[in-house]
């Protein structure tokens, strides 16, 4: 007996019962959309969490100055600082894992162009520091060894100080005042956005360090070497732990620390938190996408369910078909392929509604979502097997009835 | 001497109930030929159902042989019997067993579509048996839309679709009023005068005195197997 046949007969029998049909369906539909859409909004989470660690910049270590993150106790301004470009220039040189290190002096002022002006922060940093933080610049260029060695008054300008300064107008070559001093703009960053606390990346300036120490900052920290603190970026692949332990002891080496002295800086993994974020988000998708599995699975016993009903109910008309010459087989595929349209057609539906409720999400309630193919593929594969799967069983048991039991049936 | 369409020899069937056996066939010889119109009479347990079972190939037997033409069945597999039934038997049943929001056309045709035969074939084999039957005008009919002697009609009619060398009827005219069980049973004596061989089980009389021969059931064995002056079922309708 043709498949073509055998659909058309499945197709009749689900038209007939149409509401007991749309109720079996509803379970799958339901079923399959809670899987795309929570696969979606799983996927959309950890995808911000990745965002955040790719724009602080990949398998960054940063070591800050005891006095920072000391508390009051230590206090005080930027003398107290322990940390110094010699030991930024120690790490990148001295451990294996470590592809560069940045050392960055910190302040924040009032930056003034022609009539315009913008509160800030700004950074004295080496050209290691756009490579530590895989930042790049989309206009004009970085900073040249000798601007470095001979504190020139450049600035590199983030996205947000650009527009609050600028405008529309093109900043290269413009001259801004940070605290009095005129630097000229060499180049604008490109957009980097808020990082994980919020705070907006772009709204930065950056400089030679040497610029920054001698010129910007003043006087006090002139003669010193020392810095707020050295970003780190390991090498690809390196283990973070070992390349953080090698640090931690080279700087103790160097600050002559002895046992059991407290460390006089702070070394902290900034991904390993949102390492551990993005790990969380992981598991809160795979939960949400296994328990829209489990409503699935809940519609799939509904289509079983609904399959017995239909097979006891029809249990005369089964006989009746095999009396004048269906076979096992035949019977079985009728049921079966009854089961599977059920499944399918409520799968299709699913993918159509868990697409809308997908644009719902993202739309009105403003979650991050991230509609993917292969989980739509999956959610109607597995509307598909779970057809089969629970569709199998009455199917089986109809094929197995006795013909003249089944025209005897009441 | 017409060909002889059916030879059943020593044919038992045991039910096993529980631990006790029911024997509901003891050994039943028996041949009807071609073209013949067979009552079967008994009352109830008397066997006559287990052995249309086994004369329709729904069922096998527990020993003994069947050959149907030349073709010894009682050994074939459950698809091979399909198989059978699908190409040599005609059934026509006491509560019709039409499908039910299934046109009359169909419901006719509904042996052919596991003859793997194309639509337009079936709907045309099924359009010219409802003709046969009287019914070409209730072709588009659901079984809903029929009177009781219009549905068994019907069911004749699909029993025929397939052009059987044998018409089983259980009970045709068990669900019908006199007047109607008549009318029927002139339909079966008029395809039986075509050369439509027919087994008909009943336990009324009057409906079995419209066949030819009439075989009678006790026990699970023959008691009496005589020829039967037919009463002409289309003359007690003038």
């Amino acid at each position: 007996m043709s498949f073509l046949a055998t659909l058309r007969i499945a197709m009749n029998a689900l038209r007939i019962n149409k509401l007991r049909s749309a109720l079996t369906m509803l379970g799958i539909i339901i079923g399959v959309a809670a899987v795309i859409v929570m696969i979606a909004v799983g996927r959309g989470a950890q995808a911000r969490v990745e965002d955040q660690i790719r724009s602080l910049g990949s398998n960054i270590i940063m070591v800050q100055s005891g006095s920072f993150t000391g508390g009051g106790a230590r206090g005080g301004s930027g003398s107290q600082s322990t940390i110094s470009e010699d030991d930024a220039a120690a790490l990148g040189r001295e451990i294996d894992g470590i592809q560069a290190a940045a050392p960055t002096l910190r302040g924040t002022g009032q930056v003034v162009a022609g009539n315009a002006n913008w509160s800030t922060t700004f950074y004295g940093v080496t050209p290691d520091y756009l490579e530590v933080r895989d930042w790049s610049i989309v206009d004009g260029r970085g900073f040249e060894p000798f601007e470095m060695a001979g504190a020139a008054k450049v600035a590199l300008i983030g996205k947000t100080v650009a527009a609050n300064l600028f405008g529309d107008v093109n900043p290269i070559d413009q001259v801004i005042r940070v605290r009095k001093v005129p630097l000229t703009i060499i180049g604008v960053l490109d957009r980097k956005g808020q990082n994980m606390m919020g705070q907006d990346q772009d709204d930065i300036v950056l400089m030679p360090i040497t610029t920054a120490r001698k010129r910007v900052i003043g006087s006090t920290q002139a003669k010193s070497r020392n810095v707020n603190a050295i970003m780190v970026k390991t090498r690809d692949g390196a283990d973070m732990d070992v390349a953080e332990a090698g640090m931690r002891e080279l700087l103790r080496q160097r600050h002559r620390l002895q046992v059991g002295q407290d460390d006089d800086f702070f070394v902290r993994n900034l991904s390993e938190i949102l390492q551990a974020q993005e790990a969380a988000s992981r598991v809160m998708a795979i939960l949400l996408a296994a328990v829209a599995s489990v409503s699935l699975l809940v519609g799939g016993i509904g289509i079983m369910n609904i399959m017995l009903v239909s097979v006891t109910e029809r249990t005369r008309e089964i006989g009746l078909r095999m009396a004048v010459g269906a076979k096992g087989g035949d019977i079985l595929n009728q049921f079966l392929i009854e089961a599977v349209t059920l499944s399918l057609i409520g799968g299709l539906i699913g993918i159509l509604l868990g697409i809308s409720g997908d644009f719902l999400v993202s739309n009105f309630a403003g979650w991050r979502t991230e509609l993917s193919i292969d989980a739509i593929f999956l959610a109607a594969g597995f509307a598909a097997v779970i057809g089969i799967f629970f569709g199998y069983y009455p199917a089986k048991k109809a094929s197995r009835l006795s013909p003249i039991e089944a025209l005897r049936y009441e | 001497m017409a060909d002889v369409l059916i030879r059943v020899c020593g044919l038992t069937k045991d039910y096993v109930m529980g631990d006790t056996t029911v024997q509901a066939l003891r050994g039943v010889d028996l041949e009807i030929n071609q073209g013949e119109f067979v009552a079967v009479m008994g009352p109830s347990g008397s066997g006559k159902s287990t052995f249309m079972n086994l004369l329709g190939c729904l069922d096998r037997p527990s020993s003994g042989s069947y050959f149907l033409q030349t073709q010894e069945v009682s050994h074939l597999s459950s698809d091979e019997l399909a198989g059978v039934r699908n190409q040599k038997l005609g059934f026509v049943f006491q509560h019709f067993n039409l499908l039910p929001r299934t046109s009359a056309t169909e419901n006719v045709a509904l042996p052919l579509l596991y003859a793997n035969l194309s639509s337009a074939e079936r709907t045309e084999h099924a359009l010219r048996r409802l003709a046969q039957v009287g019914l070409a005008d209730r072709a588009d009919h659901h079984p809903a839309q029929l009177s009781g002697g219009q549905q068994q009609r019907v069911a004749i009619a699909r029993a025929l679709v397939n052009d059987p060398m044998l018409v089983l009827a259980d009970e045709p005219t068990g669900a019908l009023d006199t007047r109607t069980s008549i009318e029927i049973m002139a339909l079966l004596q008029a395809l039986n005068r075509q050369g439509i061989t027919i087994v008909l089980v009943t336990h009324e009389n009057d409906v079995a005195n419209f066949a030819s021969r009439i075989i009678s059931f006790r026990d699970g064995q023959i008691t009496s197997d005589r020829p039967n002056q037919a009463n002409d079922a289309a003359a007690q309708l003038q």
